[in-house]
Protein backbone atom coordinates (compact mmCIF):
# COMPACT_ATOMS: atom_id res chain seq x y z
CA UNK A 1 0.00 0.00 0.00
CA UNK A 2 1.42 3.39 -0.98
CA UNK A 3 0.94 6.51 1.12
CA UNK A 4 0.42 10.08 -0.09
CA UNK A 5 0.58 13.44 1.68
CA UNK A 6 -2.51 15.37 0.56
CA UNK A 7 -2.65 18.24 3.03
CA UNK A 8 -0.05 20.45 4.69
CA UNK A 9 -0.42 23.25 7.20
CA UNK A 10 1.99 25.47 9.07
CA UNK A 11 1.85 28.03 11.85
CA UNK A 12 4.62 30.54 11.09
CA UNK A 13 7.84 29.94 13.04
CA UNK A 14 9.38 32.57 15.34
CA UNK A 15 8.04 34.23 18.48
CA UNK A 16 4.29 34.57 19.07
CA UNK A 17 3.55 36.17 22.46
CA UNK A 18 0.15 35.18 23.80
CA UNK A 19 -0.29 32.22 21.44
CA UNK A 20 0.29 28.86 23.14
CA UNK A 21 2.03 25.94 21.49
CA UNK A 22 -1.25 24.01 21.48
CA UNK A 23 -3.03 26.91 19.76
CA UNK A 24 -0.31 26.98 17.10
CA UNK A 25 -0.81 23.23 16.68
CA UNK A 26 -4.56 23.65 16.19
CA UNK A 27 -3.93 26.39 13.64
CA UNK A 28 -1.61 24.11 11.64
CA UNK A 29 -4.15 21.27 11.71
CA UNK A 30 -6.91 23.53 10.34
CA UNK A 31 -4.57 24.76 7.60
CA UNK A 32 -3.73 21.16 6.63
CA UNK A 33 -7.40 20.11 6.63
CA UNK A 34 -8.27 23.08 4.40
CA UNK A 35 -5.39 22.21 2.06
CA UNK A 36 -6.70 18.63 1.76
CA UNK A 37 -10.29 19.85 1.39
CA UNK A 38 -11.58 17.78 4.31
CA UNK A 39 -12.88 18.34 7.85
CA UNK A 40 -11.59 17.17 11.23
CA UNK A 41 -14.32 14.50 11.26
CA UNK A 42 -12.59 12.84 8.26
CA UNK A 43 -9.33 12.18 10.19
CA UNK A 44 -9.41 8.55 11.38
CA UNK A 45 -6.25 8.39 13.47
CA UNK A 46 -3.75 11.01 14.70
CA UNK A 47 -0.18 11.14 16.04
CA UNK A 48 1.45 14.25 17.41
CA UNK A 49 3.65 15.81 20.03
CA UNK A 50 5.70 18.59 21.50
CA UNK A 51 8.77 18.59 23.71
CA UNK A 52 7.63 21.29 26.10
CA UNK A 53 4.21 22.64 25.09
CA UNK A 54 1.61 20.11 26.16
CA UNK A 55 -0.11 16.96 25.01
CA UNK A 56 -1.15 16.87 21.37
CA UNK A 57 -4.18 14.68 22.12
CA UNK A 58 -5.70 17.45 24.23
CA UNK A 59 -6.29 19.34 20.96
CA UNK A 60 -9.51 17.36 20.45
CA UNK A 61 -11.08 19.82 22.91
CA UNK A 62 -10.31 22.55 20.38
CA UNK A 63 -10.72 20.67 17.09
CA UNK A 64 -13.69 18.52 18.04
CA UNK A 65 -14.43 15.45 20.17
CA UNK A 66 -14.86 12.97 17.33
CA UNK A 67 -13.64 9.86 19.16
CA UNK A 68 -10.49 9.78 17.02
CA UNK A 69 -7.60 7.70 18.45
CA UNK A 70 -4.88 10.32 19.09
CA UNK A 71 -1.41 9.14 20.18
CA UNK A 72 1.00 11.49 21.98
CA UNK A 73 4.62 11.32 20.78
CA UNK A 74 7.48 12.46 23.03
CA UNK A 75 10.68 11.61 21.21
CA UNK A 76 13.04 14.56 21.36
CA UNK A 77 14.09 16.00 18.03
CA UNK A 78 12.52 13.00 16.28
CA UNK A 79 9.06 13.81 17.70
CA UNK A 80 7.74 14.97 14.32
CA UNK A 81 9.54 12.24 12.42
CA UNK A 82 8.21 9.57 14.78
CA UNK A 83 4.66 10.91 14.50
CA UNK A 84 4.97 10.83 10.71
CA UNK A 85 6.41 7.29 10.76
CA UNK A 86 3.44 6.06 12.79
CA UNK A 87 0.86 7.95 10.72
CA UNK A 88 2.45 6.33 7.67
CA UNK A 89 2.40 2.81 9.21
CA UNK A 90 -1.20 3.26 10.33
CA UNK A 91 -2.17 3.53 6.66
CA UNK A 92 0.21 0.86 5.34
CA UNK A 93 -1.19 -1.58 7.91
CA UNK A 94 -4.59 -1.20 6.24
CA UNK A 95 -6.26 -0.06 9.45
CA UNK A 96 -6.89 3.54 8.37
CA UNK A 97 -7.36 5.51 5.17
CA UNK A 98 -6.72 9.06 6.46
CA UNK A 99 -4.30 10.01 9.27
CA UNK A 100 -2.74 13.13 10.79
CA UNK A 101 0.87 13.81 11.84
CA UNK A 102 1.37 16.91 13.99
CA UNK A 103 4.28 18.64 15.71
CA UNK A 104 4.37 21.92 17.62
CA UNK A 105 6.40 23.68 20.28
CA UNK A 106 7.00 26.94 22.11
CA UNK A 107 10.36 27.31 23.86
CA UNK A 108 11.68 30.12 26.02
CA UNK A 109 14.67 32.21 24.93
CA UNK A 110 18.23 30.95 25.07
CA UNK A 111 19.89 27.56 24.80
CA UNK A 112 18.05 24.46 26.00
CA UNK A 113 18.80 23.44 29.60
CA UNK A 114 18.37 19.68 29.57
CA UNK A 115 18.04 17.85 32.88
CA UNK A 116 20.90 15.35 33.32
CA UNK A 117 18.87 13.08 35.59
CA UNK A 118 16.13 12.62 32.97
CA UNK A 119 18.87 11.42 30.59
CA UNK A 120 20.23 8.95 33.12
CA UNK A 121 23.30 11.07 33.95
CA UNK A 122 24.41 12.37 37.34
CA UNK A 123 23.46 15.91 38.32
CA UNK A 124 27.17 16.81 38.56
CA UNK A 125 27.34 16.69 34.74
CA UNK A 126 24.94 19.63 34.48
CA UNK A 127 26.26 21.42 37.56
CA UNK A 128 29.78 21.52 36.13
CA UNK A 129 28.51 22.86 32.79
CA UNK A 130 28.73 19.97 30.34
CA UNK A 131 25.01 19.26 29.68
CA UNK A 132 24.79 21.51 26.60
CA UNK A 133 23.89 20.56 23.04
CA UNK A 134 25.82 23.62 21.82
CA UNK A 135 29.07 22.27 23.32
CA UNK A 136 28.59 18.88 21.66
CA UNK A 137 28.07 20.49 18.27
CA UNK A 138 31.20 22.59 18.72
CA UNK A 139 33.29 19.58 19.68
CA UNK A 140 31.87 17.34 16.93
CA UNK A 141 32.54 19.80 14.09
CA UNK A 142 35.94 20.70 15.60
CA UNK A 143 36.99 17.07 15.26
CA UNK A 144 35.34 16.72 11.83
CA UNK A 145 37.13 19.76 10.36
CA UNK A 146 40.40 18.36 11.77
CA UNK A 147 39.82 14.87 10.34
CA UNK A 148 38.95 16.06 6.82
CA UNK A 149 41.13 19.14 6.58
CA UNK A 150 38.21 21.53 6.07
CA UNK A 151 38.54 25.27 6.85
CA UNK A 152 36.25 26.73 9.52
CA UNK A 153 35.20 29.47 7.06
CA UNK A 154 32.79 27.02 5.39
CA UNK A 155 30.69 27.23 8.56
CA UNK A 156 29.89 30.83 7.61
CA UNK A 157 28.94 29.83 4.06
CA UNK A 158 26.29 27.44 5.42
CA UNK A 159 24.79 30.10 7.70
CA UNK A 160 24.83 32.80 5.00
CA UNK A 161 22.93 30.45 2.66
CA UNK A 162 20.38 29.69 5.38
CA UNK A 163 19.60 33.36 6.04
CA UNK A 164 19.51 34.10 2.29
CA UNK A 165 16.96 31.30 1.78
CA UNK A 166 15.07 32.36 4.90
CA UNK A 167 14.67 35.85 3.47
CA UNK A 168 12.62 34.25 0.65
CA UNK A 169 10.36 32.32 3.04
CA UNK A 170 7.35 34.19 4.49
CA UNK A 171 7.01 31.62 7.30
CA UNK A 172 10.66 31.87 8.42
CA UNK A 173 11.73 33.59 11.64
CA UNK A 174 15.08 35.08 10.55
CA UNK A 175 14.43 36.88 7.27
CA UNK A 176 17.44 39.21 7.10
CA UNK A 177 20.40 38.06 4.98
CA UNK A 178 23.77 38.17 6.76
CA UNK A 179 27.19 38.29 5.13
CA UNK A 180 29.86 35.67 5.83
CA UNK A 181 31.92 38.42 7.48
CA UNK A 182 29.07 39.32 9.87
CA UNK A 183 28.63 35.65 10.74
CA UNK A 184 32.36 35.04 11.37
CA UNK A 185 32.76 38.17 13.50
CA UNK A 186 29.75 37.45 15.74
CA UNK A 187 30.47 36.41 19.37
CA UNK A 188 32.04 32.94 19.66
CA UNK A 189 29.59 30.73 21.57
CA UNK A 190 31.33 27.37 21.34
CA UNK A 191 34.48 27.20 19.19
CA UNK A 192 34.49 27.09 16.21
CA UNK A 193 30.79 28.14 16.14
CA UNK A 194 29.70 31.77 16.45
CA UNK A 195 26.29 33.10 17.48
CA UNK A 196 24.90 33.24 13.92
CA UNK A 197 26.01 29.68 13.18
CA UNK A 198 23.51 28.35 15.76
CA UNK A 199 19.75 28.09 15.45
CA UNK A 200 17.60 29.28 18.36
CA UNK A 201 14.89 27.43 20.23
CA UNK A 202 11.66 28.97 18.91
CA UNK A 203 7.97 28.43 18.22
CA UNK A 204 5.84 26.99 15.45
CA UNK A 205 3.68 24.08 14.31
CA UNK A 206 3.26 21.85 11.27
CA UNK A 207 0.48 19.38 10.42
CA UNK A 208 0.31 16.83 7.60
CA UNK A 209 -2.68 14.85 6.27
CA UNK A 210 -1.79 11.41 4.93
CA UNK A 211 -3.97 9.01 2.97
CA UNK A 212 -3.86 5.78 0.96
CA UNK A 213 -2.21 6.79 -2.31
CA UNK A 214 -4.96 5.05 -4.34
CA UNK A 215 -7.50 7.42 -2.76
CA UNK A 216 -5.44 10.60 -3.14
CA UNK A 217 -7.59 11.85 -6.04
CA UNK A 218 -10.47 12.42 -3.60
CA UNK A 219 -8.60 15.27 -1.90
CA UNK A 220 -8.01 18.77 -3.18
CA UNK A 221 -4.28 19.02 -2.37
CA UNK A 222 -1.90 17.88 -5.12
CA UNK A 223 -0.62 14.54 -3.77
CA UNK A 224 3.03 13.84 -3.00
CA UNK A 225 4.05 10.22 -2.49
CA UNK A 226 5.65 9.41 0.85
CA UNK A 227 7.99 6.70 -0.39
CA UNK A 228 9.64 5.91 2.94
CA UNK A 229 10.05 7.00 6.55
CA UNK A 230 12.84 5.53 8.68
CA UNK A 231 13.80 6.08 12.30
CA UNK A 232 16.96 4.83 14.07
CA UNK A 233 18.77 5.35 17.37
CA UNK A 234 22.49 5.28 18.16
CA UNK A 235 24.75 2.27 18.44
CA UNK A 236 27.75 1.72 20.68
CA UNK A 237 30.68 3.85 19.53
CA UNK A 238 28.88 6.75 17.85
CA UNK A 239 29.76 10.26 19.07
CA UNK A 240 26.57 11.62 20.61
CA UNK A 241 25.36 14.57 22.61
CA UNK A 242 25.26 14.25 26.44
CA UNK A 243 28.08 11.67 26.62
CA UNK A 244 30.24 11.93 29.77
CA UNK A 245 32.52 9.40 28.04
CA UNK A 246 33.09 7.85 24.64
CA UNK A 247 34.59 4.60 23.50
CA UNK A 248 37.83 4.91 21.52
CA UNK A 249 36.13 2.83 18.80
CA UNK A 250 34.04 4.97 16.41
CA UNK A 251 31.03 3.81 14.42
CA UNK A 252 28.76 5.89 12.15
CA UNK A 253 25.93 7.81 13.84
CA UNK A 254 22.21 7.01 13.58
CA UNK A 255 21.84 9.37 10.61
CA UNK A 256 23.86 7.01 8.41
CA UNK A 257 21.58 4.06 9.13
CA UNK A 258 18.35 6.05 8.98
CA UNK A 259 19.25 7.61 5.62
CA UNK A 260 20.39 4.31 4.11
CA UNK A 261 17.18 2.61 5.29
CA UNK A 262 15.02 5.41 3.85
CA UNK A 263 16.73 5.23 0.45
CA UNK A 264 16.59 1.44 0.37
CA UNK A 265 12.88 1.35 1.19
CA UNK A 266 12.20 4.03 -1.44
CA UNK A 267 14.18 2.18 -4.10
CA UNK A 268 16.04 5.35 -5.12
CA UNK A 269 19.31 6.79 -3.88
CA UNK A 270 20.80 10.09 -2.72
CA UNK A 271 22.00 10.79 -6.28
CA UNK A 272 18.33 10.86 -7.38
CA UNK A 273 17.30 13.63 -4.96
CA UNK A 274 16.44 17.02 -6.50
CA UNK A 275 16.16 18.83 -3.15
CA UNK A 276 17.01 17.98 0.48
CA UNK A 277 16.22 19.37 3.93
CA UNK A 278 18.77 18.20 6.51
CA UNK A 279 19.20 19.00 10.19
CA UNK A 280 21.17 22.23 10.61
CA UNK A 281 20.79 23.05 14.29
CA UNK A 282 24.12 24.74 13.61
CA UNK A 283 26.30 25.18 10.54
CA UNK A 284 28.55 22.24 11.35
CA UNK A 285 25.60 19.86 11.52
CA UNK A 286 24.62 20.62 7.90
CA UNK A 287 28.20 19.94 6.78
CA UNK A 288 28.48 16.64 8.63
CA UNK A 289 24.95 15.52 7.74
CA UNK A 290 25.60 16.14 4.02
CA UNK A 291 28.05 13.25 4.19
CA UNK A 292 26.24 11.12 6.78
CA UNK A 293 23.08 11.07 4.67
CA UNK A 294 25.03 10.04 1.56
CA UNK A 295 24.43 13.28 -0.34
CA UNK A 296 28.22 13.74 -0.66
CA UNK A 297 31.51 12.23 0.47
CA UNK A 298 33.34 13.25 3.64
CA UNK A 299 35.59 16.21 2.86
CA UNK A 300 33.79 17.23 -0.37
CA UNK A 301 31.65 19.84 1.43
CA UNK A 302 34.16 22.65 0.95
CA UNK A 303 34.10 22.31 -2.84
CA UNK A 304 30.31 21.87 -2.95
CA UNK A 305 29.65 24.95 -0.84
CA UNK A 306 32.27 26.94 -2.74
CA UNK A 307 30.68 26.13 -6.11
CA UNK A 308 27.14 26.94 -4.96
CA UNK A 309 25.96 23.35 -5.46
CA UNK A 310 23.72 23.51 -2.39
CA UNK A 311 22.06 26.84 -3.29
CA UNK A 312 18.44 26.91 -4.50
CA UNK A 313 19.64 27.06 -8.13
CA UNK A 314 22.46 24.56 -7.59
CA UNK A 315 22.88 20.87 -8.40
CA UNK A 316 21.78 19.73 -4.90
CA UNK A 317 19.73 22.42 -3.13
CA UNK A 318 19.84 21.97 0.66
CA UNK A 319 17.60 23.64 3.26
CA UNK A 320 15.69 25.74 0.76
CA UNK A 321 13.38 27.21 3.43
CA UNK A 322 16.32 28.46 5.50
CA UNK A 323 16.51 25.34 7.68
CA UNK A 324 16.68 25.47 11.46
CA UNK A 325 19.10 28.40 11.25
CA UNK A 326 16.50 30.74 9.73
CA UNK A 327 13.37 29.09 11.14
CA UNK A 328 14.51 28.34 14.68
CA UNK A 329 13.85 25.04 16.35
CA UNK A 330 10.49 24.33 17.93
CA UNK A 331 11.55 20.73 18.66
CA UNK A 332 8.24 18.98 17.98
CA UNK A 333 7.58 20.85 14.73
CA UNK A 334 11.06 21.00 13.26
CA UNK A 335 11.17 17.65 11.46
CA UNK A 336 7.73 18.15 9.93
CA UNK A 337 8.71 21.63 8.68
CA UNK A 338 11.20 19.89 6.43
CA UNK A 339 8.46 17.64 5.02
CA UNK A 340 6.18 20.66 4.56
CA UNK A 341 8.92 22.41 2.56
CA UNK A 342 9.51 19.37 0.35
CA UNK A 343 5.79 19.06 -0.38
CA UNK A 344 5.74 22.70 -1.54
CA UNK A 345 8.86 22.15 -3.65
CA UNK A 346 7.49 19.00 -5.29
CA UNK A 347 4.13 20.67 -5.97
CA UNK A 348 5.92 23.68 -7.47
CA UNK A 349 4.34 25.93 -4.83
CA UNK A 350 7.49 27.22 -3.11
CA UNK A 351 7.22 30.75 -4.55
CA UNK A 352 10.40 32.86 -4.52
CA UNK A 353 12.46 29.94 -3.25
CA UNK A 354 11.15 27.35 -5.75
CA UNK A 355 13.86 24.98 -6.96
CA UNK A 356 13.92 25.30 -10.78
CA UNK A 357 13.42 22.40 -13.19
CA UNK A 358 10.32 20.77 -11.63
CA UNK A 359 11.94 18.70 -8.85
CA UNK A 360 10.62 15.13 -8.70
CA UNK A 361 12.31 13.62 -5.63
CA UNK A 362 13.07 15.05 -2.19
CA UNK A 363 14.71 13.98 1.06
CA UNK A 364 14.42 15.01 4.73
CA UNK A 365 16.62 14.27 7.73
CA UNK A 366 16.42 15.12 11.42
CA UNK A 367 18.96 14.32 14.11
CA UNK A 368 18.73 14.95 17.81
CA UNK A 369 19.37 14.12 21.42
CA UNK A 370 20.28 11.64 22.69
CA UNK A 371 21.35 10.17 19.36
CA UNK A 372 18.46 9.49 17.03
CA UNK A 373 17.56 10.25 13.44
CA UNK A 374 14.49 10.12 11.17
CA UNK A 375 14.56 10.41 7.36
CA UNK A 376 11.99 10.51 4.57
CA UNK A 377 11.99 10.17 0.79
CA UNK A 378 9.14 11.76 -1.22
CA UNK A 379 8.38 11.85 -4.95
CA UNK A 380 5.84 13.17 -7.43
CA UNK B 1 52.74 26.01 45.75
CA UNK B 2 52.90 22.66 43.88
CA UNK B 3 49.80 20.81 42.63
CA UNK B 4 50.14 18.24 45.37
CA UNK B 5 50.31 20.99 47.98
CA UNK B 6 47.22 22.71 46.50
CA UNK B 7 45.27 19.45 46.54
CA UNK B 8 46.44 18.64 50.07
CA UNK B 9 45.33 22.05 51.24
CA UNK B 10 41.91 21.61 49.56
CA UNK B 11 41.53 18.22 51.24
CA UNK B 12 42.54 19.59 54.65
CA UNK B 13 40.11 22.50 54.27
CA UNK B 14 37.16 20.07 54.21
CA UNK B 15 36.46 20.49 50.50
CA UNK B 16 34.06 17.92 49.06
CA UNK B 17 33.90 16.40 45.55
CA UNK B 18 31.06 17.65 43.31
CA UNK B 19 29.73 14.06 43.37
CA UNK B 20 30.74 10.87 45.16
CA UNK B 21 32.38 8.13 43.13
CA UNK B 22 33.82 10.26 40.31
CA UNK B 23 37.40 10.39 41.58
CA UNK B 24 39.46 9.14 44.51
CA UNK B 25 39.72 11.86 47.16
CA UNK B 26 41.57 13.20 49.03
CA UNK B 27 44.52 10.83 48.58
CA UNK B 28 46.15 10.48 45.13
CA UNK B 29 43.28 11.71 42.95
CA UNK B 30 42.35 9.36 40.08
CA UNK B 31 39.16 9.19 38.02
CA UNK B 32 37.14 6.09 38.94
CA UNK B 33 35.78 4.00 36.07
CA UNK B 34 34.50 0.49 35.45
CA UNK B 35 35.72 -2.07 32.95
CA UNK B 36 33.57 -4.86 31.51
CA UNK B 37 34.95 -8.28 32.45
CA UNK B 38 33.54 -9.82 29.25
CA UNK B 39 34.60 -7.29 26.56
CA UNK B 40 37.05 -4.93 28.36
CA UNK B 41 35.06 -1.78 27.53
CA UNK B 42 35.83 0.96 30.04
CA UNK B 43 33.09 3.40 31.13
CA UNK B 44 33.28 6.68 33.03
CA UNK B 45 31.76 7.21 35.48
CA UNK B 46 31.06 3.76 36.95
CA UNK B 47 28.25 1.72 35.42
CA UNK B 48 26.61 -1.52 36.55
CA UNK B 49 26.31 -2.86 33.01
CA UNK B 50 28.14 -2.67 29.70
CA UNK B 51 26.47 -0.67 26.89
CA UNK B 52 28.65 -2.42 24.31
CA UNK B 53 28.08 -6.14 25.03
CA UNK B 54 25.14 -5.88 27.51
CA UNK B 55 27.22 -7.74 30.16
CA UNK B 56 26.62 -7.03 33.87
CA UNK B 57 29.97 -8.10 35.32
CA UNK B 58 31.88 -4.83 35.75
CA UNK B 59 35.05 -4.27 37.81
CA UNK B 60 36.15 -0.93 39.24
CA UNK B 61 39.34 0.54 37.77
CA UNK B 62 41.10 3.90 37.99
CA UNK B 63 42.26 5.92 34.97
CA UNK B 64 45.63 7.32 34.00
CA UNK B 65 46.18 10.96 34.91
CA UNK B 66 47.61 11.91 31.50
CA UNK B 67 46.18 11.49 28.02
CA UNK B 68 45.70 13.19 24.68
CA UNK B 69 42.99 15.73 23.80
CA UNK B 70 40.59 14.18 21.24
CA UNK B 71 38.44 17.27 20.63
CA UNK B 72 37.60 20.48 22.49
CA UNK B 73 35.51 23.65 22.55
CA UNK B 74 35.15 26.70 24.78
CA UNK B 75 31.88 27.41 26.56
CA UNK B 76 31.40 31.07 25.73
CA UNK B 77 28.08 31.82 27.49
CA UNK B 78 26.72 31.08 30.95
CA UNK B 79 24.63 27.89 30.91
CA UNK B 80 21.17 27.84 32.51
CA UNK B 81 20.59 25.79 35.70
CA UNK B 82 21.41 23.13 36.77
CA UNK B 83 24.79 24.79 35.99
CA UNK B 84 26.21 25.92 39.32
CA UNK B 85 29.61 27.33 38.43
CA UNK B 86 31.66 30.22 39.74
CA UNK B 87 30.08 33.70 39.81
CA UNK B 88 30.72 35.80 37.80
CA UNK B 89 30.75 33.50 34.79
CA UNK B 90 34.06 33.00 33.01
CA UNK B 91 34.32 31.04 29.73
CA UNK B 92 35.76 27.56 30.25
CA UNK B 93 37.20 24.86 28.03
CA UNK B 94 35.53 21.46 27.59
CA UNK B 95 37.05 18.49 25.81
CA UNK B 96 37.42 14.73 25.57
CA UNK B 97 40.73 13.30 26.82
CA UNK B 98 41.72 9.72 25.96
CA UNK B 99 42.86 7.94 29.12
CA UNK B 100 44.25 4.43 29.61
CA UNK B 101 42.77 2.31 32.39
CA UNK B 102 45.11 1.30 35.21
CA UNK B 103 44.26 -2.38 34.69
CA UNK B 104 45.65 -4.97 32.29
CA UNK B 105 43.43 -5.61 29.25
CA UNK B 106 40.90 -2.84 29.98
CA UNK B 107 40.30 -0.50 27.02
CA UNK B 108 41.05 3.21 27.10
CA UNK B 109 38.18 5.69 27.40
CA UNK B 110 37.56 9.24 26.17
CA UNK B 111 36.48 11.24 29.23
CA UNK B 112 34.58 14.52 28.84
CA UNK B 113 35.95 17.14 31.19
CA UNK B 114 36.23 20.80 31.94
CA UNK B 115 39.61 22.16 30.84
CA UNK B 116 41.55 24.65 32.91
CA UNK B 117 42.65 26.34 29.67
CA UNK B 118 40.10 28.59 27.96
CA UNK B 119 42.26 30.22 25.30
CA UNK B 120 41.74 28.62 21.86
CA UNK B 121 45.38 29.32 20.95
CA UNK B 122 46.57 27.00 23.72
CA UNK B 123 44.34 24.02 22.92
CA UNK B 124 44.97 21.53 20.11
CA UNK B 125 43.70 18.10 19.15
CA UNK B 126 46.39 15.58 20.11
CA UNK B 127 47.92 17.72 22.89
CA UNK B 128 48.90 15.92 26.09
CA UNK B 129 46.70 16.83 29.05
CA UNK B 130 46.93 16.19 32.75
CA UNK B 131 44.31 15.63 35.47
CA UNK B 132 43.93 18.11 38.28
CA UNK B 133 41.37 18.51 41.03
CA UNK B 134 40.28 22.15 41.15
CA UNK B 135 38.09 24.36 43.35
CA UNK B 136 34.75 24.80 41.53
CA UNK B 137 32.36 26.70 43.82
CA UNK B 138 31.27 27.04 47.44
CA UNK B 139 28.13 25.54 48.95
CA UNK B 140 25.77 27.84 50.85
CA UNK B 141 27.44 26.76 54.12
CA UNK B 142 30.84 27.80 52.73
CA UNK B 143 32.12 24.30 51.98
CA UNK B 144 34.50 24.29 49.03
CA UNK B 145 33.30 22.01 46.20
CA UNK B 146 36.01 20.51 43.97
CA UNK B 147 35.76 18.83 40.58
CA UNK B 148 38.06 17.18 38.05
CA UNK B 149 39.64 19.13 35.22
CA UNK B 150 42.44 18.73 32.67
CA UNK B 151 45.11 21.18 31.65
CA UNK B 152 47.90 21.11 29.06
CA UNK B 153 50.57 18.79 30.48
CA UNK B 154 53.44 21.18 29.72
CA UNK B 155 51.96 23.56 32.29
CA UNK B 156 52.40 20.97 35.06
CA UNK B 157 54.24 22.20 38.12
CA UNK B 158 53.97 25.90 37.32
Amino acid sequence: MDVAIVGVGIHPFGRHPGVSGLEQGAFAVREALADAGIGWTDVQCAFGGSASSGNADSLVSNLGLTGVPFVNVYNGCATGGSALAMADRAIRSGDYDVTLALGFDKHSRGAFNANPESAGIGRWYGETGMMLTTQFFGMKIQRYLHDYGLPSEILAKVAAKAFRNGSLNPNAWRRKPLSEEEILSAPMLSNPLTQFMFCNPGEGAVALILCRADQAHRFSGRPVKLRSVSFKTRRFGSFEVFSPWLSPERVPGPTVEAAAAAFEAAGIGPEDMDVAQIQDTESGAEIMHMAETGLCKDGDQGALLGSGATEIGGRMPINTDGGCLANGEPIGASGLRQVYENVLQLRGDAGDRQVPGNPKAAFTHVYGAPGLSACTVMTV
Amino acid sequence: MTDVEVETELANSGARPVAEGLFTWPDTPRLIATSCVACATTTFPKQASCPRCTGTDMREVTLATRGRLWTWTIQGFEPKPPYAGPIPFEPYGVGYVELAADAPGASSVLVESRLSESSPDRLAIGAEMELQIVPFRRDDDGTEVVTFSFRPAEAAGE
